[in-house]
């Protein structure tokens, strides 16, 4: 395994690995020193062709801590309309002699395309509507932490999951740990033919009734002209997880967001923060998975 | 021009004439001067031909175990001049379509300008006379600078040559236009070439909507973008009258629904590629840019469902919809990368694998690919009678070659079918008197 | 070709010796903590630990050290890289570290152990307890309790097997013939 472009693309044994040595570098963080010397004198790029702060954030640490140099390359997405070509930017950057290249694009499939070109190990933040497949790792982590495993939990994914590539990669991901996958969503944000297994509720009491997990997605804001829903207010009221709608789901059930939050639309203050959430450890989880990634990827790349 | 050139022990295939005979053709100065045929029981007989020529330049083609058919007429393709001189020429283009046993194509009118005025029109064909290799039949826009506004003007485009009008690559969304270019194009009994895709349900698609979408998280393209059009063109037909053709079917619905209408009576007639038939949606997984095409490959059963239309007759003819790209602007992103492949030097291939698959015959299959679209156009071309010109292809239906894009005359590369091996492949064109021949 | 070079009563002799070693030199056992280096070491500081208890009837702190982070050959090992439980169950901070591990080679694992432990704190000192000393060192790097130095050529391998891995005790010598 050479790059990780997507979780359609590994194998469960992959995903296990990665979470299990997720684990110790999730030790690591817990040091007064937070780093470890274990990627000294590998270079790696963050090519974000999407503005993002968070995902960028957290592999810029990731990446630190691992002792890597990292170089920054954000390109505003209007810069693709003219000039130069996706490959040829790819192929100056990796004349520079980086080892890893993290990519987010606005295009799915960008990844793949850049890992067939290149060298260096393709890591993808996010391409298009696609996958995320490092928020679906961290998710994964994340909901393992707490429940001691995901075989045979009942996990929610509410929201649009026609263009959330979070949620495509946790569908993906929760399947192969054997998760049992609901999506929730109004019938204009949710695909044509998912994979086998999955069940789609647009009624979210029903499809929220006795989960272990409940994922919300962030809603953006521009569906709204586009006709997926009529107005944020009735998305909320249809599709937002306020307390009353949590009780539906097992009493111990956890509360997961992608960030960055609309608090009061797809999730009220209260629940944000409540006992029940945790978002925040997300965030923490988000670096040790991506350290594991990095280091996973870079004792594969002389062994194949 | 003046040479003489004899075919000899060739299946001929005519079917403007029903021909299904072994035989012999004459052609003497670019036209066929003579053709005779002996059943093929009768075969082994017609060692010494009958026929006769004054010249002494004679040459002498043995066509024994090959089929001789008349050129094949493309009448959709884009030649990409002038404009995009980098996709294709007309010269290259030409050269592409006669190694592809194509001798007569139509040419899309979506260059730059936009073929929308007889001075574009012109050019074109001075263009096709001085540096095509085959011979060229310019399509019209049928509204101005294809915005599907206003009406292109038809009468001076086709006093200048063109066969017929299209405002391929995209719809003409706006129905009273629609209707209007119906009636309008009945003056010059042309038909209008309706590229049916409705643009607010494409929504920014790249690929046909469905599992593989999903599954590659790229934004679909639903098969009723394409059926909601053919509907209502046929509709408008039946009100406007005109010749409605509808161009590269991809969908079992559109299939049934111009099924539908010729049984009603409905003067429209239809149109389908090659790839639309030979592979699916499949074809785009791992982000292959070279499948990706407009309308986009679909699935199993609009395969099998565009088969079963050229079967029963639903369907008449088969043509490219050769869309050569640079490169260069395959070798993007998926969601960045132009539409199209460079069908040319794999159509006649890919089509006879319906004649293997016993789904046509061949007098069948030839029949799409030439008489019909020249019925369609009302172009003297895609028969071998005396006096025509001597357009033909010889085929070796039995050869097997491995498809090499790189060696494609075409300047466009863009092909799914990179790598496959292809049964049947013409051996010989010949087209406005000169012979091209593969067989090296 | 594979030669057993000691049994599990050998192993035991030696590790109670370096017990009371540990114990002399340091006077006592006040501020020490013994970490094990993934696998072997952690097994070793186990039962050393019991064994100091048996002697001076007190616990001594155990933790366990995984290098993996720490290595300078990530490149060059085969297969997937495997990251161990790293347990350090007390504050490193003038403490006395007594490393433990099961073979002591070319040194570069102490190295790395090293500097791990360095990133918890700053211990007062760092001890290196080893099984086998089988020598070829590649830094300057010397333990401070050795149960057996063992002379090995480079195409040798020394092998030690533990009962908590389900083996019997014992240390092998494997040559590649």
């Amino acid at each position: 395994m050479k790059d990780l472009v997507g979780i359609k693309e590994i194998e469960k044994s992959d995903i296990e690995r990665i979470l299990n040595t997720a684990s110790s570098f999730k030790d690591v963080l817990k040091r007064d020193i937070k780093k470890v010397p274990a990627l000294r004198g590998k270079t790696v790029v963050n090519l974000f062709f999407e503005p993002s702060t968070r995902t960028k954030t957290s592999f810029e640490l990731a990446e630190k801590r691992m002792s890597m140099d990292v170089l920054n390359f954000s390109v505003p997405t209007s810069s693709v309309v003219k000039g130069e070509s996706l490959l040829d930017t790819v192929r100056t950057i990796e004349a520079y002699g980086v080892d890893f290249i993290v990519i987010r694009h606005s295009s799915s499939g960008a990844p793949h395309f850049i890992a067939r070109n290149v060298n260096a190990s393709v890591i993808s933040g996010g391409d298009g509507i696609n996958e995320h497949p490092t928020q679906a790792l961290l998710d994964a982590f994340s909901i393992i932490e707490k429940k001691g495993r995901l075989e045979g939990l009942k996990i929610a994914i509410v929201g649009d999951i026609l263009h959330s590539r979070v949620a495509k990669s946790n569908i993906y991901c929760l399947a192969k740990l054997g998760a049992k996958v609901r999506l929730i969503g109004p019938p204009t944000l949710i695909p044509m033919d998912l994979p086998e297994g999955v069940t789609v509720f647009h009624d979210m009491d029903e499809g929220i009734k006795d989960t272990d997990v409940i994922m919300m997605l962030r809603i953006q804001m521009e569906r709204q002209g586009k006709g997926f829903f009529p107005s944020t207010g009735e998305y909320s009221m249809l599709y937002g997880l306020n307390i009353n709608r949590l009780g539906l789901a097992k009493k111990d059930a956890i509360v997961m967001h992608p960030g960055p939050m609309n608090r009061g639309i797809e999730i009220s203050s209260e629940v944000a923060d409540c006992q029940q959430s945790v978002i925040l450890e997300q965030v923490t989880n988000g670096i040790a998975v991506r350290m594991a990634v990095m280091y996973l990827l870079s004792g594969m790349q002389e062994n194949e | 021009m003046n040479n003489s050139i004899l075919i000899k022990n060739g299946h001929i295939i005519d079917p403007s004439q029903g021909i299904d005979r072994i035989g012999d053709i004459l052609i003497e100065g670019g036209k066929i001067a003579e053709i005779r045929t002996q059943s093929i029981e009768h075969r082994t007989q017609i060692k010494n031909t009958k026929l006769k020529t004054q010249n002494s330049e004679l040459k002498t083609i043995d066509a024994s175990g090959l089929y001789v058919i008349p050129g094949l007429v493309d009448m959709h393709t884009h030649l990409r001049e002038p404009g995009f001189e980098h996709k294709e020429t007309i010269k290259t283009g030409t050269m592409a379509a006669v190694k592809g046993g194509i001798t007569s194509v139509c040419c899309m009118p979506n260059t730059n300008p936009v073929n929308d005025n007889e001075t574009v029109t012109e050019f074109i064909l001075r263009k096709a006379s001085a540096e095509g290799v085959c011979y060229i039949y310019p399509i019209g826009a049928i509204t101005k600078g294809e915005k599907g506004e206003e009406l292109a003007e038809m009468g001076k485009m086709y006093e200048a040559g063109c066969v017929a009008f299209s405002d391929d690559g995209k719809s003409v969304m706006n129905s009273l236009i629609m209707r209007r270019s119906l009636e309008y194009s009945k003056i010059f009994n042309v038909p209008i070439i309706s590229h049916c895709e409705d643009i607010h349900l494409v929504d920014d698609g790249v690929m046909n909507e469905g599992k593989f979408s999903t599954l590659l998280g790229l934004r679909g393209i639903p098969s009723a973008s394409e059926e909601a059009i053919v509907a209502r063109d046929i509709i408008l037909s039946k009100l406007a009258g005109g010749r409605l053709h509808i161009a590269h079917v991809s969908t079992e619905g559109s299939v049934k629904l111009i099924r539908q209408a010729k049984e009603r009576g409905v003067n429209v007639t239809a149109e389908t590629c090659p790839h639309y038939f030979s592979i699916t949606e499949k074809a785009v997984e791992g982000y292959n840019t070279n499948a990706k095409i407009n309308p986009p490959l679909r699935t199993e059963r609009d395969v099998e469902a565009i088969k079963e239309g050229l079967k029963d007759g639903t369907i008449d003819v088969i043509a490219t919809d050769h869309a050569p790209h640079h490169r260069d602007e395959k070798l993007l992103e998926f969601d960045r990368a132009p539409f199209g492949i460079s069908g040319f030097e794999t159509s006649i291939s890919l089509s006879l694998q319906l004649v293997h698959d016993g789904i046509l015959s061949m007098p069948e299959l030839i029949e799409k690919m030439t008489l019909n679209p020249a019925k369609i156009l009302r172009i003297n071309k895609g028969a071998l009678e005396a006096g025509s010109d001597a357009d033909m292809s010889l085929m070796d239906i039995k050869r097997e070659y491995k498809v090499e894009p790189d060696k494609f005359i075409s300047k466009g590369k863009n092909t799914p079918f990179d790598g496959w091996t292809l049964k049947g492949m013409p051996v010989i064109t010949i087209c406005k008197g000169k012979i091209f021949d593969y067989r090296g | 070709m594979t030669k057993e070079l000691l049994n599990k009563k050998d192993i035991e002799r030696m590790l109670l010796r370096i017990a009371h070693e540990i114990i002399e030199k340091n006077k006592g056992i006040e501020n020490i903590c013994l970490v094990g280096i993934q696998r072997g070491g952690v097994h070793l500081a186990k039962r050393l630990r019991l064994m100091i208890k048996g002697i001076e009837n007190t616990e001594v702190p155990v933790g366990s050290l995984d290098i993996s982070l720490y290595r300078d050959d990530i490149r060059i090992r085969k297969g997937h890289p495997v990251v161990r439980k790293t347990e350090i169950p007390c504050d490193v901070n003038d403490k006395k570290i007594i490393l433990v591990d099961d073979v002591l080679f070319t040194g570069r694992s102490i190295r790395s152990a090293m500097d791990a432990i360095m990133d918890f704190g700053r211990p007062a000192q760092i001890q290196l307890a080893v099984l086998i000393d089988r020598g070829h060192r590649e830094l300057p790097i010397r333990a401070d309790y050795v149960g057996k130095n063992i002379p090995t050529s480079m195409s040798e391998n020394i092998s030690v097997q533990f009962e908590e891995e389900g083996h019997e005790d014992k240390v092998v010598l494997q040559s590649k013939e």
